[in-house]
């Protein structure tokens, strides 16, 4: 079993640090102290960082925070990026209008 | 690391945490063993977050209504997460006379229940709800009905649990399930076999095929349902809201976005390959479902889609019930789509009959040997 597949693994005890305050997913203003914190609650993957805390579930879906989110984790947890996989990746890649998505012709004969 | 507790648990979804959480509480020692990298990554995290007893099978209604007058109000607190639960109703809506009259039949059965909840007209509706449109006709309002976030609420009991020592595993998915002088003992993942007393299955729909590594099966099927998500837009209303097709629903969350599920007819039919992909057509379906009812959001942006499996039962109902053939197995699956809205409910009712052998509600209803050939 890998390490990182033990939520109860020892990751120390939360220390908070001088740049804590720096907002790491633009869209929905979540900062770096926060990522953190949500870490030392359990949340060990990117999906759940997103899910917990909604950084980059905003307006960008996480194009922009999705690497700073993970190298966080993977800091905190002390196993290297690669051990961790990107949050999953949803369509549509821009936000689009109601009326444009739904805009198809349907012919029902 | 012990490979032994008291329960395990096969499922890190909202059932399985919730159960966790409620079993810790009692003092129990609990392992949670999830197959995939992440907590909650099923059916939890893709519903559409409706915490509503209108529209329920009898069966499963008293469960409802004692989760949202008793552990719901409450749940943000005890978790120290806030789950956005928001009591303010759902509106169950319909344009047709078929329509009017499935809402009228669930109607019925519900209040011989002792639910509040009544038939109105198109003007009523639009007295809550003014931006829905005039194809409107006829809705079941539940005034003690509401929404709250799964994604929180999912993760809310997990950190919770946790805290209060719950062991949780990733990627240990469960190969086997065995016996040992005839009574469960052994649940096999590709890396450990863990030791227990007793274990609940509670994978959704992968709670079959495990369960039959021990001769038990439950008649349920995956299906397909997809869902969207708006910008945050503007707060425009505060109720849950479904339709008398069940092929829309949805509510605006805390955050100012709209959730709302659809279909498009071909769910039954989906080429999935093994994961939950949204398909072309399902999303602007969806759309276009949704403009005919509120042609105020006609200019929203949607900023995601997604899908997910139910895990369908025969008789759409869940199946949450000890396996006496099977001394020490329990089962909490087969939810059928609307199992986030009782989950508090299952986790404290479960916890109870794992750990106490009964429970405060009677769930003698759903149990997992219900299920009889039709002639």
């Amino acid at each position: 079993m890998k390490s990182i597949n033990d939520r109860s693994r020892n990751i120390g005890s939360f220390v908070s640090q001088l740049d804590d305050t720096i907002i790491i997913c633009r869209c929905e203003e979540i900062t770096k102290g926060e990522i953190r914190q949500a870490i030392h609650d359990g949340m060990f993957t990117v999906n759940e960082i997103r899910r917990y805390l909604r950084a980059g579930m905003g307006l960008c879906q996480g194009q922009t925070c999705g690497k700073l989110v993970k190298y966080l984790i993977a800091r905190e947890l002390g196993v290297i990026p690669d051990q961790l996989d990107p949050a999953t990746s949803r369509s549509p890649m821009r936000p689009v209008e109601m009326k444009v998505l739904g805009n198809e012709e349907v012919t029902h004969v | 690391m012990s490979k032994h507790s008291d329960v395990i648990i096969i499922g890190g979804g909202i059932i399985g945490n919730a159960t966790a959480y409620y079993l810790a509480k009692k003092g129990v020692s609990v392992t949670v063993l999830e197959a995939s990298k992440d907590i909650g990554i099923g059916g939890s995290s893709r519903n559409g977050g409706g915490v509503r007893q209108s529209g329920r099978d009898t069966r499963e209604l008293p469960l409802a209504m004692w989760g949202i007058k008793n552990l719901w109000p409450g749940l943000s607190e005890e978790l120290g997460v806030d789950v956005e639960y928001t009591q303010k109703g759902n509106l169950r809506l319909g344009k047709t006379e078929a329509h009017q009259k499935i809402l009228q039949g669930l109607t019925d059965k519900a209040v011989a229940c002792g639910l509040d909840v009544r038939m109105i007209n198109g003007d009523e509706i639009r007295a809550i709800n003014p931006y829905l449109s005039d194809e409107v006709t006829c809705a079941s309002w539940c005034p003690t009905d509401g929404h709250a976030n799964p994604l929180t609420a999912t993760l809310g009991y997990y950190k919770k649990a946790r805290e209060l020592g719950v062991r949780f595993i990733t990627e240990a998915p469960c190969f086997e399930l065995r016996k040992i002088k005839g009574a469960i003992r052994q649940v096999v993942t590709p890396d450990a076999i863990y030791e227990a007393d007793k274990v609940l299955v509670a994978a959704g729909f992968d709670s079959r095929k495990i369960l039959a590594t021990v001769g038990i099966d439950v008649p349920m099927m995956p299906l397909k349902m997809e869902c969207l998500v708006t910008e945050a837009e503007p707060p425009m209303f505060l109720q849950m809201l479904g339709t008398a097709d069940a092929d829309f629903y949805g509510h605006q969350s805390k955050h100012g976005s709209f959730v709302f599920g659809g279909s498009s007819g071909f769910e039954h039919l989906n080429k999935d390959n093994g994961t939950p992909i949204s398909s072309s057509i399902g999303a602007s379906c969806t759309c276009r479902g949704i403009i005919k009812y509120f042609p105020a959001l006609v200019d929203a942006k949607i900023v995601r889609a997604w899908a997910g499996w139910l895990d369908d039962c025969a008789d759409h109902v869940p199946v949450i019930s000890p396996v006496e053939e099977v001394p020490g197995l329990y089962i909490a699956c087969a939810f059928s789509g609307h199992g986030f809205g009782i989950a508090p409910a299952v986790g404290y009712n479960v916890a109870e009959m794992i750990a106490d052998g009964h429970s405060t509600i009677d769930l003698s209803a759903l149990r997992y040997d219900r299920f009889k050939p039709k002639q």
